[in-house]
């Protein structure tokens, strides 16, 4: 089976040939999506929303699409840590920047459909008046 | 064959998704939509790169993705902790 992956043109070589198309395809397509989420979307939350498909899946699929090309597995450890870095920082970048949003008052009230944080807010801030 | 094609399409794709942001980026009312369309664009030209790596079976853009990827993290938290609210201090 090793074999016959490695030798060019043959079967194996085609249907991961296939496979890497896909992956390429449909991990571009992730950009695309982002772009025009981010165009159409009305606020910063729904934009966010967009904004994390091609940071995720988008390079995973990518990634992916590397390691079948390369076939050697020195290359898998570093394509999985690029990817781990990314699926660490996504989450975190996300929440600062959902944070900052929230707290400079860079939301549309009228598109949130519920809002946990603001009781717990001004929860927070009758107590703060209390203590005083 | 198969590749070269996938590797087009991906390619207008990707050049899509880009000029998407960057229109996001121009018009973005407020300093965080332009970090988060800044983001995007920094994942698509890693993504780009990957294409490249996929379509010369080489290995050279590898770093420059996992160094990616913590400069947009070091960027993105930077410009989030330090906006603050003019209107009402």
């Amino acid at each position: 089976m090793m074999d016959l992956a490695l030798v060019e043109g043959g079967t194996a070589d085609i249907i991961v040939d296939w496979i890497t198309a896909i992956c390429m395809v449909g991990g571009a397509l992730m950009s695309v999506a982002a772009g025009i989420g981010l165009v159409r979307f009305p606020d910063l939350f729904s934009r966010m929303h967009a904004a994390t498909k091609p940071q995720v899946l988008g390079l995973f699929l990518l990634l992916m699409a590397v390691a079948l090309q390369i076939r050697a597995w020195s290359a898998v450890p570093v394509l999985l840590l690029a990817w781990l870095f990314q699926l660490l920082t996504a989450p975190v970048t996300a929440h600062m920047v959902g944070r900052a949003a929230y707290r400079t008052k860079h939301l549309k009230q009228e598109t949130l459909v519920l809002d946990d944080l603001n009781e717990v807010v001004t929860e927070a801030q009758r107590r703060l008046d209390e203590s005083r | 064959m198969t590749l070269l094609i996938a590797a087009w399409i991906s390619g207008i794709a990707l050049a899509i998704g880009a000029v998407l942001s960057l229109i996001r980026l121009a018009r973005g009312p407020s300093i965080l939509d332009r970090t988060i369309a800044l983001d995007v664009l920094l994942v698509i030209i890693m993504c780009g790169l990957c294409l490249d790596m996929v379509v010369n079976r080489h290995l050279n853009h590898v770093v420059f993705i996992v160094v990616g990827c913590l400069v947009a993290f070091i960027g993105s938290v930077t410009i989030a902790r330090y906006v603050t609210d003019r209107r009402n201090p």
